[in-house]
């Protein structure tokens, strides 16, 4: 069968189960859009190439299915760098197509042409340029293969205009073709038995042992077996700001969000462990504080299917490579053996002083903030807890990055897997809106709340534009503080309170009318007594995108917080819960 | 990226020399990702030599790298994510034969031509050219050799000097038994890969 390579793609994309593109046309991608008017795929207009990146993400966190997003040559090609570099930190699955000058014009700084494989090379799994129409089949198949096997991540194809209007051969390669032409990639999925073997025998004699729950695990789809190993052997499990969702927070043995702004429990309680059991998880160094100082007294049983990370930051006593499901399961299996064989009644020696310990710290250090005195702005954290109560229970939120993120992590209760989409590792803003947008694509039976900042949502909120024409109905709550917050927080207490270049005005822009001129319904709520009544008409609307401008605090700080540089042993808790605190907040 | 001359010397004592073999599809751009990872996660090539093996889908590449052993690990472990790299080999010194080719135009005006090719001869390297006041030289050997004949010619004047940068293979088995079972050439590549761990 003779296709243009055009229709050559468009086909590849929908035998991959493509069911929706996130994109914007331009020169030399034009040919592909237009057998996209003939195919089923949905394609989404953005307004923004980031956004169609952005969207790509938020689809594939909540779908597990990687994200399409399509964009030409060029600028096009540039604006979609910072959500590759952001896919690939969070090992997010996603196929990127771009449009490429013509193959003759290569390399001649044609018009709109920029040297996208060599720019995005860093910032990808894998990227490839097309340079013959018969390719298409096979490097879309790969593209897929690649994203979602292994560490999944982003994948990028670029493709010449020329390339697409060239006629080809269509042949489909099969699951053998694709393999075989990947000499070079075959990622370990089962774990070394005599390693899994050691992981377990560590397990069953730890005295003071902390599951690191990371990301992985929902990459991994591991989240049942997670829970299975945590209530075999009775083990406390903490879940990393990729990872929540992946263990229900109000499980008894959910300790909650480790690292730089987790809770005191969580944070002590690997500090003071004897064995961490890191599972997906890279110690990335926001979780870690300075690493010399991280959990000094524990051994380390570290799982994750990419070996790179085994011993990158902290030398596991058991690594184990492979795919954390699959090796949960056989850790499952050895240690019940090893509670079988030792014919205990289950308890661990040890387990009653460590559960004591915990549910101490529990008691003294919950998270906490201030009561909000008559007259004064909102307090961030009552809005996310008043949203969170007032939200189906599967409902997906979606942050950006900043303070607003913390208190959203912190003060959610997440139950479900796939409920919590964030930008972790690259730490984007403006990530929430477009973000949010693809995951409401992906779950459009779920509730979606963007719990945004001002200063992100200023980044991308064009997108809503794209929200509303094509009738996704997510929800965004600005915490307007009026400032870039996280940076006001670090030069209040770090620089003495010198602020520089944070202050963003709470009126400027007018949200509410910018959310109405985007085609939203937009609210401005500036008392506690309009929390809970705006919440619940925004929830009600499903017609169209909702925003809602809540007027919070500037002064609010997220705590607990470990310092840049600083040991987690020196994490400062809320002013109020101790001494720590008062060293560095006035 | 420098050129060879003189491997581990004036090196920091934890830090010593690497020499790592990758095996690589033979494809546009493939230096460019194994040399772009090299930058990306500041790693400092000492020297570098590619061409294409016997199968003319792979090309080897042979890396000379100056870390400390923990990054050496870490350093086979990221390549071996490129999806394009096949397999990787560290090469102890001992177990590596390694060999490199030096190309040198040397004065050789006054009584000094005579010298030259007494220590070309030496070193069985052989005269590529020849000037009225100078002659380029070639010597091949293993680094060391050829470090010492560089250091030879010096006081007679190099005015131009190109070293390829070393290649590499492992050292064969000479175990009877092993031998036996060994017949594909592909396992004699064992070392350190980006998988063990």
């Amino acid at each position: 069968m003779k296709l243009t390579g055009a229709q050559a793609l468009i086909k590849s994309l929908e035998m991959e189960h493509t069911e929706v593109v996130f994109g914007l046309p331009g020169g030399c991608i034009l040919p592909a859009y237009d057998p996209i008017l003939d195919s089923p795929i949905r394609h989404i207009l953005v307004r923004h190439e980031q956004g169609a990146g952005h969207m790509a993400e938020g689809y594939a966190h909540v779908t597990g299915r990687p994200g399409v997003a399509m964009v030409t040559s060029g600028p096009a090609a540039t604006n979609l760098v910072t959500p590759l570099c952001d896919a690939y930190m969070d090992s997010v699955p996603m196929v990127a197509i771009t449009g490429q000058v013509g193959r003759a014009m290569i390399g001649t700084d044609g018009f709109q042409e920029c040297d996208t494989v060599g720019i995005t090379r860093s910032v990808t799994k894998h990227n490839e340029l097309v340079m013959e129409p018969d390719e298409i089949p096979l490097r879309v198949r790969q593209a897929f293969h690649l994203a979602t096997t292994g560490r999944p991540g982003p994948v990028l194809l670029d493709l010449p205009k020329d390339v697409l209007q060239a006629e080809m051969d269509w042949d489909w390669p099969s699951d053998a073709d694709v393999v075989s032409s990947l000499p070079g990639y075959k990622p370990t999925t089962r774990g070394h038995p005599r390693m899994i073997k050691e992981a377990a025998r560590l397990i069953t004699e730890a005295r003071r042992p902390v599951i690191y729950a990371g990301g992985g695990i929902l990459k991994a789809r591991a989240a049942e077996a997670l829970r299975e190993l945590a209530e075999l052997t009775d083990i406390p499990v903490v879940t990393t700001l990729m990872a929540r969702g992946a263990f229900p927070d109000s499980h008894r043995l959910c300790l909650g969000m480790p690292g730089m702004h987790g809770n005191y429990t969580a944070v002590t309680a690997m500090q003071e462990s004897d064995l961490l059991i890191a599972l997906g998880t890279r110690f990335d160094d926001r979780v870690t504080g300075r690493v010399s100082g991280f959990a000094p007294g524990a051994k380390i049983v570290h799982v994750d299917i990419d070996p790179a990370e085994l011993g990158k930051i902290r030398r596991p006593d058991v690594p184990i490579v492979g795919d954390c499901r699959l090796v949960i399961e056989e850790l499952v299996r050895a240690v019940r053996a090893l509670l079988e064989q030792a014919e205990t009644t289950g308890a661990r020696t040890g387990a009653d002083e460590w559960r004591s310990r915990i549910s101490g710290w529990q008691e003294r250090y919950p998270l906490h903030y201030d009561a909000h005195f008559e007259g004064d702005p909102l307090k961030p954290q009552y809005v996310v807890e008043v949203l969170r109560d007032s939200a189906p229970e599967d409902t997906i939120v979606v942050s950006g990055v900043g303070q607003h993120q913390m208190w959203a992590s912190q003060y959610w209760r997440f139950e479900h897997p796939y409920t919590w989409v964030n930008s972790g590792g690259l730490g984007t803003m403006g990530f929430a809106v477009p973000a949010a947008i693809g995951a409401k694509v992906g779950r459009p039976d779920r509730t979606v709340w963007a719990v945004d900042g001002d200063g992100c949502f200023q980044m991308t909120a064009q997108e809503l534009v794209t929200a509303s024409s094509e009738r996704i109905p997510i929800k965004v709550a600005i915490l307007n503080n009026a400032y870039l917050g996280m940076v006001r927080q670090w030069q209040e207490m770090f620089y003495e309170e010198r602020y520089s270049e944070v202050y963003l005005s709470p009126d400027l822009p007018d949200y509410v009318k910018w959310a109405e001129a985007m085609g939203c319904a937009a609210f401005r709520v500036e008392s506690p007594e309009e929390v809970g009544p705006t919440i619940d008409k925004a929830n009600a609307i499903d017609d169209r995108p909702v925003v809602i401008d809540f007027r919070t605090d500037s002064r609010e700080k997220v705590f607990p917080m470990v310092p840049a540089g600083a040991s987690n042993d020196d994490l400062v808790v809320h002013p109020s819960q101790g001494p720590g605190g008062e060293r560095l907040v006035q | 990226m420098t050129v060879a001359s003189g491997g581990t010397r004036g090196a920091a004592p934890a830090v010593s020399h690497h020499t790592i073999t990758v095996l690589v599809e033979n494809r546009t751009g493939v230096l460019a990702r194994v040399s772009g990872l090299f930058a990306r996660r500041g790693f400092n090539i000492v020297s570098l030599a590619v061409a294409p093996t016997d199968d003319e889908r792979f090309s080897r590449i042979t890396i000379v790298v100056d870390v400390e052993q923990t990054s050496v690990e870490q350093l086979t472990k990221q390549l071996f994510k490129l999806v394009h790299v096949v397999k990787i080999s560290e090469l102890a010194p001992a177990d590596a034969v390694e060999r490199e080719l030096l190309l040198a135009t040397v004065r050789t005006g006054g009584d000094n031509r005579s010298q030259v090719l007494e220590l070309v001869g030496v070193f069985e390297g052989k005269i590529v050219d020849v000037g009225f006041e100078d002659m380029t030289v070639m010597v091949a050997g293993n680094p060391a050799k050829i470090d010492a004949f560089e250091d030879l010619m010096r006081p007679y004047g190099i005015t131009e000097l190109q070293r390829t940068g070393r290649v590499a293979l492992p050292k064969l088995d000479r175990t009877l038994a092993r031998a036996r079972g060994q017949n594909e050439s592909a396992t004699r590549l064992g070392g350190v890969t980006g998988k063990a761990s």
